[in-house]
């Protein structure tokens, strides 16, 4: 606001105002004030000031305004629906952390279901409400997790928020697809200048979206300026390429083998054995079928393998790394590398015809069968290919795939990556009511999310099965917590029996069951919260809470 | 009035949670896990909850009660309202929700509610009968008020001498003597039973660490406490209107004994302001009718919310009641005829201009006014010259207001931009001398009030 000239900008000569602060603040003693000198002048120059203050005061009028900021520009998605909207509120003032560890008690875990709930938000189509966008942000810059999809909910409106707030730049940076920065893919020009001129983040950036629409001259654009990149740059870039790969990539590729740095090297050797017809593969093919063969001269036919002698420049500059790491065998660490590369399919030809169940089914000489099916894991899980991959896996109930065995369970859950989600499902089920829930935990993590109704029943009864052992529920926290945010919530209502207070067991570790009943009670309020976050996004009215779900909008879950 | 009409928002029951914990917690409980046996009828929600130990608590609230809402709950909890109430009330709040409207309450509910609707109907037919009593002995009140006086009048003529000792040796030895110097008068005021001239001395101590041209500061609150002093001293000579102000301006208390005003008060803003000793928490209302806005103060000691919370939003149905003093915005709450429900109401507003004016004319009846409550329409937040500040521009003319430097809550000022997005918004708020602080907004279009503080 702008005061009379008696308390604004200081005009040229003294203002009375200003002479009066003058002599306050030097004391009337070293400087009579010109009002009233002498005994009177403390109070003379109060009462003068208080006149001069009252006046500025009462006569205080607007400033001229400033310039004003761009309007945010248009969000054309729907509004959220109020309750939602609410909701929203509710899950962002929830701060992670804040109930000070120990026990979870019977109330849900707000922060964790916000993953969740902005997926549902972003498939629904929804706008976030603006009186949100500040926590939003707030919450995407804590947790870069939650970036992505705060950020698309968040929409344009929080990209113009966050040029006013510095605290916000991250938003500008990690905007999906670039941003409002990133320029029309199909204006060359401009493209061009971006890549040329351009941060190292936003060409990553351009180059990701070009490379999603239009693989081929993406990577033209990325083959332009190549040799003069550095190379950790390259490194990233051409980690880009994974989107759209194909067989048009393979001559820049193999001219990127005879990169100077390793890691760029390495990254295209592992992008083009992706390609089963890639020359690389083919050559890998070669050098994998010399080191194993079938032994049919015993009662059984036997697999039997000799490791490469030696890792010539040939195999060195297809990407195969000489040195192996401390307490491995140079000849076995190289073996696992060409098996790794080599197309898959192979196999069947060099192994009598078999199917891969066949194949791994067989006998393996000499103590070579982990090395061996750990290599075709690995292929496996790089080809993508579901066969090999269930071929591997085995059967759920089998003894040894709950142990260490021959795949360990980090490869189990990539194997099963490679599956379709019903698949997966089913055989997670059969895992787990074979071997229980200490060893599931890695597994579920890779089902689609709500779990299949055989899946969730299977979690279930494992839980009851638990509390029943005795055994005190945090030993089960995390398969209980990945319960909370993925089982169905229409799963609910079977959960009300386990809700009870059961009588204590004499072998049973004290309280155990109370503990269980809120374990429980926090599980089925969950998944009724999650029920009732669904209800709420349905664009018409919502219904009650408590029905099942529609499997479609909620994919994927954080942490 | 249907079940649905008085059905409250989230925010608004979150609004009348004791603090962030209880809100945090009984958000928890808002869903229908813990809970059963719920439901919901003339006013009242009751419900089971599920704890830790083997009963559940029984939990009951009263929205219908004419003194605002009141909490009964099994639980050892000490907040109040406790987490299992806020819970009950999120979930009755919900939309189509688990809490079923029943006609008759449960046998251990009924209990309370009819015990406490008997004791609230005994307690007004017994104001209404003997309101003389509080006049028992005229002539010991006279003589109390006459000895209160005759201190406060020594503890004014006291500030006077050390402001102007202050004002002889200059305001740049205040500056070294810190704040011992202020926090001594401040003592020596609250001895002389004068609390509004102990507030305000204990201001002044932080004024000479509050950066650039703070003698300008320090020398405007010196001169109005001493008007203030000089006010009481010759408040003989006052209009009464103006004499009232200054005996509330120093802290002495005073009846709110207006007439009451019966309206429909819509609830503009609740916000609290904590010190170690007291929460206060100020509710400005706008009455649909009287197009009054006025302030009603409610006290928490050491840490304990104020009893009294009107969610933003809702209005309520009551009389109110002036506390003496010319400009008073405070008032009184009276009688309740209905309990707060929501309400699409919004206050009408005015143009920058016309609220600097109006602090302006509210300064003639009370110069001490640090603010008045305004409500600008069309007005668009925007970054102002200096860096970090902002501004509210009128959309149609080229004049704003700055938003004060220490916005009770910065994050409320990013709501208020990110609900403007550039276009104009109504804004509510207290408009003085330090700028306009914003306390809550309406979007342009149909919306729901959004809180700023």
């Amino acid at each position: 606001m702008n005061g009379s000239p008696a308390a604004g900008g200081a005009p040229a000569a003294a203002s009375p105002w200003e002479d009066l602060v003058t002599t306050a603040l030097l004391g009337t003693d070293r400087r009579p004030p010109a009002v009233a000198p002498g005994g009177q002048a403390p109070a003379a120059l109060l009462d003068a000031a208080a006149v001069a203050t009252v006046r500025r005061r009462a006569g205080l009028r607007p400033g001229r305004a400033a310039p004003r900021p761009e309007p945010a520009p248009r969000d054309p998605r729907p509004a959220l629906p109020a309750a939602a909207s609410r909701r929203l509120a509710i899950l962002l003032a929830d701060r992670p952390g804040g109930g000070g560890g120990g026990r979870r008690g019977s109330s849900p875990d707000l922060i964790e279901l916000l993953p969740q709930w902005l997926a549902a938000a972003g498939a629904h189509g929804y706008a976030a409400p603006p009186q949100a966008l500040p926590a939003l942000l707030d919450a995407a810059r804590g947790r870069t997790d939650l970036r992505p999809a705060a950020l698309a909910f968040a929409g344009p409106r929080a990209l113009w928020l966050a040029r006013l707030n510095p605290d916000w730049r991250f938003a500008l940076r990690s905007a999906p697809g670039g941003g409002a920065t990133l320029p029309d893919p199909a204006d060359g020009e401009a493209v061009r200048r971006l890549w040329e001129e351009g941060l190292f983040a936003e060409r990553v950036a351009l180059l990701a979206a070009l490379r999603a629409r239009t693989p081929a001259p993406a990577r033209e654009l990325l083959a332009s300026t190549w040799p003069t990149e550095r190379a950790e740059d390259r490194l990233m870039f051409l980690d880009s390429l994974r989107t759209g790969l194909s067989l048009e990539d393979e001559p820049f590729l193999e001219q990127a083998l005879g990169d100077r740095s390793r890691n760029v090297r390495s990254t295209a050797a592992e992008l083009l054995s992706t390609l089963p017809g890639s020359a690389l593969a083919a050559r890998m093919a070669v050098r994998a079928a010399a080191c194993v063969a079938l032994d049919r001269t015993g009662n059984s036919p036997t697999v039997v393998v000799e490791a490469p002698p030696e890792c010539d420049p040939g195999m060195e500059r297809d990407g195969v790394a000489a040195k192996p790491p401390t307490g491995r065998g140079e000849r076995s660490w190289w073996l696992g590398q060409l098996v790794e590369a080599a197309p898959l399919g192979i196999w069947a030809g060099r192994l009598g015809g078999r199917t891969p169940e066949q194949i791994v089914g067989l006998p393996v000489a000499d103590d070579w069968q982990a090395e061996l099916h750990a290599a075709w894991c690995r292929a496996a899980v790089r080809q993508g290919d579901a066969v090999w991959s269930r071929a591997l896996l085995g059967t759920p109930s089998a003894p040894e795939a709950g142990g260490p065995g021959a795949v360990s369970l980090a490869e189990r859950a990539k194997l099963l990556g490679a599956l379709e989600p019903e698949e997966r499902a089913v055989w997670v089920a059969g895992f787990i009511a074979t071997h229980g829930l200490s060893e599931a935990f890695q597994l579920l993590g890779v089902c689609a999310v709500p779990w299949a109704a055989p899946l969730g029943r299977s979690v279930v009864d494992a839980l009851d099965i638990a509390r029943d052992a005795g055994s005190y529920p945090w030993s089960f926290s995390g398969v209980m917590g990945l319960a909370e945010r993925c089982l169905d919530p229409a799963e609910a209502t079977r959960l009300e029996g386990l809700l009870t207070l059961p009588d204590e067991r004499e072998d049973a570790s004290p309280g155990a069951g109370g503990y269980w009943a809120e374990a429980f009670q926090r599980l089925t309020a969950t998944l009724r919260l999650r029920a009732a976050m669904a209800a709420e996004l349905r664009p018409e009215t919502p219904s009650r809470p408590g029905s099942p779900l529609p499997s479609g909008p909620l994919q994927g879950y954080g942490g | 009035m249907t079940e649905q009409g008085v059905r409250w928002t989230a925010e608004q029951v979150l609004a009348l949670a004791p603090d962030a914990a209880s809100r945090k917690a009984g958000s928890k409980l808002g869903t229908a896990g813990p809970w059963s046996g719920a439901g919901s009828g003339e006013g009242t929600v009751w419900g089971l909850c599920k704890g830790s130990g083997s009963k559940p608590y029984q939990t009951v609230v009263d929205l219908a009660g004419t003194a605002g809402p009141a909490y009964k709950c099994s639980c050892p909890s000490r907040k109040f309202p406790c987490k299992h109430a806020l819970g009950l009330l999120l979930l009755w709040a919900e939309p189509g929700g688990e809490v079923a409207p029943v006609a008759e309450p449960p046998e251990w509910a009924e209990q309370w509610l009819s015990g406490r609707r008997g004791r609230a109907e005994g307690e007004r037919a017994e104001s209404g009968g003997s309101s003389a009593t509080g006049s028992a002995d005229p002539e010991a009140a006279r003589r109390r008020a006459e000895r209160r006086a005759e201190r406060v009048t020594a503890g004014a003529t006291e500030l006077e001498q050390r402001l102007s000792d202050l004002l002889r040796a200059g305001l740049a030895s205040a500056e070294q003597a810190g704040y011992g110097l202020w926090d001594e008068t401040a003592a020596r005021m609250v001895d002389a039973q004068a609390p509004g001239l102990a507030a305000r001395v204990r201001e002044l101590g932080a004024i000479p660490g509050s950066g650039p041209g703070w003698p300008a500061r320090l020398l405007e609150e010196c001169a109005l406490l001493h008007l203030l002093d000089r006010g009481w001293l010759r408040r003989d000579r006052l209009p009464d209107e103006l004499a009232a102000t200054v005996r509330s301006r120093l802290g002495l208390p005073a009846p709110a004994d207006g007439p009451p005003v019966r309206d429909r008060w819509l609830v503009l803003a609740q916000y609290d302001t904590v010190d170690p000793k007291l929460t206060t928490r100020r509710i400005w209302l706008h009455g649909a009718e009287s197009g009054h806005t006025r302030l009603l103060l409610s006290y928490g000691a050491a840490g304990r919310a104020p009893e009294l919370s009107l969610p933003v939003g809702l209005a309520v149905e009551a009389d109110l009641t002036g506390f003496p003093g010319a400009g008073q915005a405070r008032a009184a709450l009276g009688e309740r005829y209905a309990p707060p429900a929501p309400t699409g109401l919004r206050p009408p507003g005015v143009t920058t201009a016309e609220a600097a004016a109006r602090y302006g004319e509210a300064l003639c009846a009370d110069p001490w006014l640090d603010s008045v409550p305004v409500t600008l329409d069309r007005v668009v937040p925007a970054p102002g010259p200096e860096p970090g500040s902002w501004q509210l521009a009128d959309a149609e003319e080229d004049s704003a207001l700055p938003v004060v430097a220490a916005a009770p809550s910065r994050a409320g000022l990013w709501r208020l931009v990110a609900l403007s997005g550039g276009a104009p918004v109504k804004v509510f708020g207290e408009c003085g001398h330090r700028g306009f602080t914003p306390l809550t907004a309406w979007p342009q279009g149909p919306g729901e009030p959004v809180t700023l503080c």
